[in-house]
């Protein structure tokens, strides 16, 4: 009996969770108007692909998918060899203030990123960088929280480890690239997808960096498209369904790595 | 112990990100707090001689500005309710998917996660069909209970819990896999010993699981009112801070402020409020987590 209630309340909370989601990739199969009528169809009565032939065809939304999909690979690999530099410093090598610069950046981690916004933007348009991937890519370069999450991890490898690469006569860099980057494999992958997702689902930042249309990334076009064709439930459905396409295949092949990197966040913060 | 002691080796490595931080944080940071005691506008943008040292009066406008009390009233609103609410929604989901009749979990785990990884935006947006009055499955469905139709994003009284509810869906299975990790650290024999003595499983929860979660609790309620306070994409894409501001969010105002209508001073000082309140409540979680500590 017990289970019969508990069964009943996670299958209903599941049917909740999924089914927007479902309603969602419906209507975007539907013709025009048909998600607007009285009682509501969860689905279509003729599967129809032309709403993502118009936003193909006119909405340029090929070219708002190539615009997320550079600065969310550009902001990953950057960020990724940064801070895994500087984690790794902080990891294993010992030099003055290090324990107090490390605090220092910690402390960073209380501002939010909003009291930045205004100076970094007249910052960016100074260096003529508004309006380019570059806007978006660069103030994501270095985290705090990246850098402590490698650092973390690093500091449970062992130094004998590095002290017999030395001992064979690898440099410091040498040692970084073949022997620290594929030991630290696991967390880069964890902070890989949180970063990918996390600059894939960004508004805020690129609504103000790209106000040019054709730079726009995707949640901004379809914030944008949302103004223009706020009655065309069909059509709106379909940009969302693209938007989220990519972040839901990330994270289905990947999420061992995510929310392993959800519960390092959970018990060390 | 440290091996590596070749200094220049480690300024190398820690070059790029604290130049990048330096230049894209640090110095950002101390020139908004700057900003805030000046006039910064369209016309400063154009050139910065422009702009005139202030002093307070941003911040005195503000506290004179309706509008940003407004915005401060709305955003206390979606912490306050929002904030326990989807806390509280996150511990349920925790317990039912820890319970040892429950097979499957990965399953559900994954189902009850996907609101969280999908683009806030896009969901926003669909969120505003399922809200609609007239054909939005959500008064459908509540038709069915002989409830009826509201206009969820049009009426002032409706549209932040609207939001808020939304804000539910979306968010509660990230802090439910932080509780289910804590849950997982709680030591079984408390349980097993509890049980010898007969107690029920309200008494275990009140007397075991609550206080063994305590330190995740707090951690999950740092990082939900601090995100929570950061309201924004929600209420520009739904109802664009309407009907009647009902909605407008500190964030929101901010941005109108300075990147609408380029007031980039009092936008600043905006900012600074905001920073000010996250502060205060870390600097409240530090003191809480030091006196349990003891």
């Amino acid at each position: 009996m017990k289970k019969v209630i508990l069964y009943s309340i996670l299958i209903i909370a599941g049917i909740l969770c999924i089914l927007p989601f479902i309603w969602m990739i419906s209507a975007s199969l539907m013709a025009t108007g048909h998600a607007n009528v009285y009682p509501p169809r969860f689905l279509p009565d003729k599967i129809t692909f032309i709403q993502y032939k118009h936003l193909f065809a006119r909405l340029n939304i090929v070219r708002y998918f190539f615009n997320s999909i550079i600065v969310s690979v550009g902001v990953t690999v950057i960020s990724l060899l940064v801070n895994s530099m500087a984690g790794y410093a902080f990891a294993k090598y010992r030099f003055a203030g290090e324990k107090n610069l490390f605090k220092l950046l910690l402390s960073f981690m209380i501002v939010p990123a909003q009291v930045t916004m205004l100076p970094l933007f007249l910052i960016l348009k100074y260096m003529g960088l508004i309006n380019t991937y570059l806007a978006i890519i660069i103030p994501g370069m270095a985290t705090v929280f990246g850098i402590f999450l490698i650092r973390q991890y690093l500091l449970a490898i062992p130094d004998s480890l590095i002290e017999a690469a030395k001992i064979d006569g690898a440099g410091d860099f040498q040692i970084y690239l073949t022997l620290i980057l594929p030991l630290a494999k696991p967390i880069l992958i964890t902070l890989a997808i949180f970063t990918f997702m996390a600059t894939w689902n960004d508004f805020l930042w690129p609504l103000i960096a790209m106000t040019n249309d054709s730079m726009y990334t995707l949640p901004v076009a379809l914030a944008n498209l949302m103004g223009e064709h706020n009655q065309d439930t069909e059509l709106m459905m379909a940009g969302s369904v693209v938007t989220i396409i990519p972040v839901i295949l990330v994270f289905l092949s990947l999420q061992k790595y995510y929310i392993k990197g959800i519960m390092l966040g959970g018990t060390k913060g | 112990m440290k091996y590596n002691n070749n200094i220049s080796a480690a300024y190398l490595f820690l070059t790029p990100a604290l130049l990048a931080i330096f230049i894209f944080f640090l110095i950002p940071v101390f020139a908004a707090l700057l900003m805030s005691f000046t006039n910064f506008d369209i016309y400063s943008l154009g050139h910065i001689s422009y702009a005139r040292f202030v002093g307070l009066s941003n911040y005195i406008e503000i506290f004179k500005d309706p509008l940003f009390w407004q915005s401060l009233i709305n955003t206390f609103y979606f912490v306050i309710a929002g904030g326990p609410l989807s806390i509280a929604v996150s511990l349920g989901a925790a317990l039912l998917l820890s319970s040892k009749l429950v097979k499957f979990k990965g399953i559900f785990r994954l189902v009850y996660f996907m609101p969280v990884v999908t683009t806030l935006v896009a969901v926003s947006i669909l969120w505003r069909f399922i809200y609609q009055p007239r054909f939005g499955i959500l008064n459908y469905l509540l038709g069915f209970i002989g409830i009826h139709p509201i206009d969820w994003l049009g009426n002032p009284h409706w549209a932040m819990p609207a939001i808020i509810l939304m804000a539910i869906w979306k968010n509660f299975g990230y802090n439910m896999i932080i509780f289910i990790a804590g849950l997982q650290n709680i030591p079984e024999d408390l349980y097993e010993a509890a049980n010898i003595e007969g107690a029920s499983e309200w008494n275990k929860f009140k007397n075991i699981t609550l206080p063994m979660l305590a330190p995740t609790t707090l951690f999950v309620s740092i990082i939900t009112i601090i995100g929570y306070f950061q309201l924004f994409a929600e209420p520009y894409v739904m109802t664009q801070g309407g009907p009647l501001n009902s909605t407008l969010s500190i964030v929101l105002y901010m941005y109108r402020e300075g990147f609408r209508w380029w007031n980039m001073g009092y936008s600043a000082a905006i900012a600074f409020i905001l920073f000010f309140i996250i502060l205060v409540i870390s600097l409240i979680q530090l003191k809480v987590q030091r006196e349990t500590a003891i």
